[in-house]
């Protein structure tokens, strides 16, 4: 469609160029001129959305990759250090984090919407391919991201995913020998993902342009699946695409903000906040969300090699897309049968990614089986049923006369699929419910939660006099600097208070001239110093538990919230499970053991413990530290206290990333509704 | 020819350089600590290596077994060395996506994983779960009654 532009530039500079190499005439017959049909919805607008994620994830990784260290011992700290220290580093991350997120979800609505509509079909099965390409990479990209901040997840997620490889008969051991580059995941497999994370979401952009290419051969597909006959079927490019796009991105904007300034841990997870422990595999290792339908695929197959390979399949299945479904009609919209199949399909999908993320035993195994089954009977069996059976209800003859006729009916199979799906969330939710022996630890009032939260600063000084006397004596808190004391958004003390402050510890420098370490007193740049030097001291000191740093622990520690807590929690912005817990472990000790309960020698009981049977033995106890400021010296108000300081520890800019998301917010508002009314106006005449 | 002898540096060199080959060398272990019933953890090219001194009832458990039945065959005296039939060394990563068991957990006195829920007995055999290998026993000998030599 897009054939040689008749576009001359007016500028004598700009014919200059043109003359020599037509890029003026090449964009203007792509994104000016190109007859876009009419009827296109809102699903339409992700290309565009798509294409901002890949321009913003390349813009904050080159960046984020001018301040992070792809070594084993540091790459975790490195991380930190661009939360902490750089200028915007936290809003860099967590754009880059929160948009590799973004970017799948964006990606999965895309894909959908060409399933939906039969976007694969002739003649745009190599436009469709190319898709499942840039699927692949950004999957490669993704994973290998995840790996580089070094901490349980990235690590042990590494060791999981290269291991699928050695299921292969023959070949396979040595080519995870290949991709580690030694005998385990570690420093040169963080060092080649670094590379190859920095290389290939330029090939992504790459094969992007590729599959622009050959959308603007073939043309865009459309709701009504009939190609535009005359030039009433379509409009020009710009203004009328652009001005949608551009509105549709501004809305996606607001999702997208939502999770960086209020949210930004929500979909990660709270063990990738743990420094990588080659000796220790987390309890539950979960991949990111948007690879838990495949992992799901993946467990439920019991043999190794079998699962392997059908998660896979899961995805090359894609690519065979357009010959599985031989269906004439394009559009779903006029495909009764295929229609309640579409949606049986989505759940399928959703309820995969929910059974990811659960432990594989019980009854989600078998749930996982039923649908591994029905996910690959849907492309194998489904679809090339249904073109041959299905009488398709008649297309329009044009896309004017579909514009004309608008109107909608949910389809029943949307109502009978979401009540199975609730059925069996119920189940499982029952189960997961009759799994748990652990107390949950009670939600508390803290002052930094919600949008506009604030940390109390009495409580963060009481916080730090709590630490500094009680939890000190075990803990270290490494990532704290004494001058992070008199930053904005800190405990609010001058520089002077933490000149003063820093110049009561000890701290080791040196060598000295002599070539010896020498103490002097600390100055605001240091660090508070750790009880232990190293974690073997602190191990053998504690009993065998080396007492963990606790410069993140608030953000370390989670527990299970569930469905449908987790929903919920989206809109009331609940982020404080990792308080919640640290505060309720802090009071949960009993001294006696319930009846039912054994703990081994050396442990004490605590209620809000995983498993119960803790090394630290009760660090609290009323009156213990004295407070200047008249609150009360109890184990309760101590805990409180001690918990919003270590929130404020794990993340000082807090109070900013708040302030700048309500800023954001009512821009972006303002800017979508200016973006809405300007879409209108152009639009008036072709609706 | 030449292009595949080209591609050859660019892929070769992937693999683990000098420098981790030779920290990979072999080993030695005391095992005067290890009390029976007790296991150590050892580290041997970035990989747990599990050394557990097994009692009588584990070792019992693991010959009284139907080798035959077992979905990866192996006998528990072809795991360990004659005369040491006490000492059980295996490489702690599970055989399905190479988490690490833990010692002392699960229906069979041996291991359990975490991450998929893999069980292997008191010989590090599999014996229930997705994993579709046994433990793997490192290359190891004994260079005194009480140490082994890992490598």
């Amino acid at each position: 469609m897009s054939g040689p532009s008749d576009y001359q530039p007016s500028n004598p500079a700009l014919k200059w160029i043109e003359r020599r190499l037509p890029i003026f005439g090449l964009m203007h017959s792509s994104f000016v001129a190109y007859p876009t049909p009419r009827n296109l919805n809102y699903w339409w607008t992700f290309g565009a959305i798509l294409s901002f994620m890949l321009g913003i994830q390349i813009l904050t990784g080159v960046i984020l990759a001018m301040h992070y260290t792809p070594y084993a011992d540091l790459a975790f700290k490195s991380v930190e250090l661009i939360v902490r220290d750089v200028n915007y580093g936290w809003l860099l991350r967590n754009m880059h984090a929160v948009g590799a997120s973004m970017f799948f979800f964006a990606v999965y609505v895309h894909m959908f919407r060409g399933l939906y509509y039969g976007s694969y079909k002739e003649p745009r099965e190599v436009l469709w391919i190319l898709g499942v390409i840039i699927y692949l990479l950004m999957m490669a990209t993704g994973f290998m991201g995840y790996v580089l901040p070094w901490g349980q997840m990235s690590f042990w997620g590494a060791t999981v995913i290269t291991n699928l490889f050695s299921a292969f008969p023959y070949v396979g051991e040595s080519i995870v020998t290949l991709l580690w580059g030694g005998y385990s995941v570690g420093n040169p497999t963080l060092n080649r993902f670094f590379s190859l994370h920095y290389l290939l979401p330029f090939l992504i952009a790459g094969v992007v342009v590729l599959h622009v290419w050959a959308l603007h051969v073939a043309g865009q597909n459309n709701p009504d699946g009939v190609e535009p006959k005359t030039e009433k079927d379509t409009v020009p490019f710009t203004p009328h695409a652009t001005i949608k796009d551009l509105f549709g991105v501004s809305c996606f904007l607001l999702l997208y903000s939502w999770f960086i300034f209020y949210m930004p841990n929500y979909l990660g997870d709270a063990d990738n906040y743990i420094p990588a422990n080659p000796g220790v595999t987390p309890p539950h290792i979960v991949p990111e969300w948007y690879y838990l339908p495949f992992y799901a695929i993946l467990r439920s197959i019991p043999n190794k090699l079998a699962g392997v390979i059908a998660m896979f399949s899961a995805i090359i299945v894609l690519a065979f897309l357009p010959w599985l479904d031989s269906a004439k009609t394009r559009s779903t919209k006029y495909r009764p049968l295929a229609k309640q199949f579409f949606w049986i399909f989505v759940v399928v999908c959703i309820l995969l990614g929910y059974l990811g993320a659960q432990p594989p035993e019980g009854i989600y195994v078998i749930a996982g089986r039923v649908l591994t089954v029905c996910y690959f009977a849907y492309f194998l069996i489904v679809l090339p049923l249904l073109s041959r059976i299905e009488t398709p209800r008649p297309v329009p003859n044009s896309i004017s006369e579909s514009v004309l006729a608008n109107g909608r009916k949910v389809a029943a199979s949307v109502v009978v699929a979401l009540v199975a799906a609730g059925a069996l969330f119920a189940g499982t939710l029952q189960d997961a419910r009759a799994a748990e022996g652990t107390d949950k630890p009670p939600a508390q009032k803290w002052s930094f939660s919600g949008p506009f939260g604030k940390f109390d600063r009495g409580a963060l000084q009481r916080g730090l006099k709590v630490y500094k006397e009680v939890c000190a004596n075990c803990h270290g808190l490494s990532y704290i600097a004494f001058r992070n004391l008199a930053e904005a958004g800190g405990p609010g003390y001058s520089v002077a208070q933490a000149s003063a402050f820093a110049s009561e510890y000890k701290v080791k420098d040196g060598p000295n001239d002599q070539g010896e370490m020498f103490e002097r007193p600390g100055r605001p740049a240091d660090y508070f110093p750790s009880p232990f030097p190293n974690e073997q001291a602190a191990r053998a000191a504690n009993g065998g538990a080396a007492p963990p740093d606790l410069s993140l622990i608030t953000k370390a520690r989670s527990y299970e919230r569930g469905f449908p807590w987790f929903i919920f929690d989206f809109f009331t912005q609940y982020q404080e499970q990792g308080p919640d817990y640290v505060a309720a472990m802090l009071q949960g000790f009993e001294d006696k053991v319930p009846e039912g309960v054994t703990i081994p020698e050396g442990s004490y009981f605590n209620k809000y413990f995983p498993g119960h049977a803790i090394k630290m033995p009760k660090p609290l106890s009323d009156g213990q530290v004295t407070y200047d400021d008249g609150s009360p010296t109890t184990v309760a108000q101590y805990a409180k206290d001690v918990t919003t300081f270590l929130m404020w520890a794990a993340e000082p800019h807090m109070e900013a990333r708040k302030q700048l998301g309500f800023q954001v917010f009512v821009f972006l508002i303002i800017f979508a509704g200016l973006m809405y009314f300007t879409k209108k106006k152009v639009w008036a005449d072709a609706h | 020819m030449g292009g595949v002898a080209t591609l050859w540096p660019f892929i070769s060199q992937m693999n683990p350089d000098a420098s981790t080959i030779a920290a990979g060398a072999p080993i030695e272990v005391d095992l005067t600590p290890v009390a029976e019933g007790q296991d150590i953890k050892v580290f041997w090219r970035g990989k747990p290596i599990y050394v557990s001194h097994r009692t009588k009832k584990q070792i019992e458990e693991a010959r009284a077994v139907n080798v035959a039945s077992l979905p990866d065959p192996q006998s528990d005296e072809a795991r360990v060395k004659a005369g040491h039939e006490q000492w059980l060394v295996v490489i702690g990563i599970c055989t399905h996506l190479g988490c690490i068991p833990i010692a002392h957990e699960g229906n069979y006195d041996g291991f359990f994983c975490p991450c998929h829920g893999s069980q292997y007995d008191s010989s590090g055999r599999i014996r229930q779960g997705p994993a579709p290998a046994n433990l793997p026993v490192p290359p190891y000998q004994f260079v005194s009654d009480t140490k082994i030599q890992i490598g």
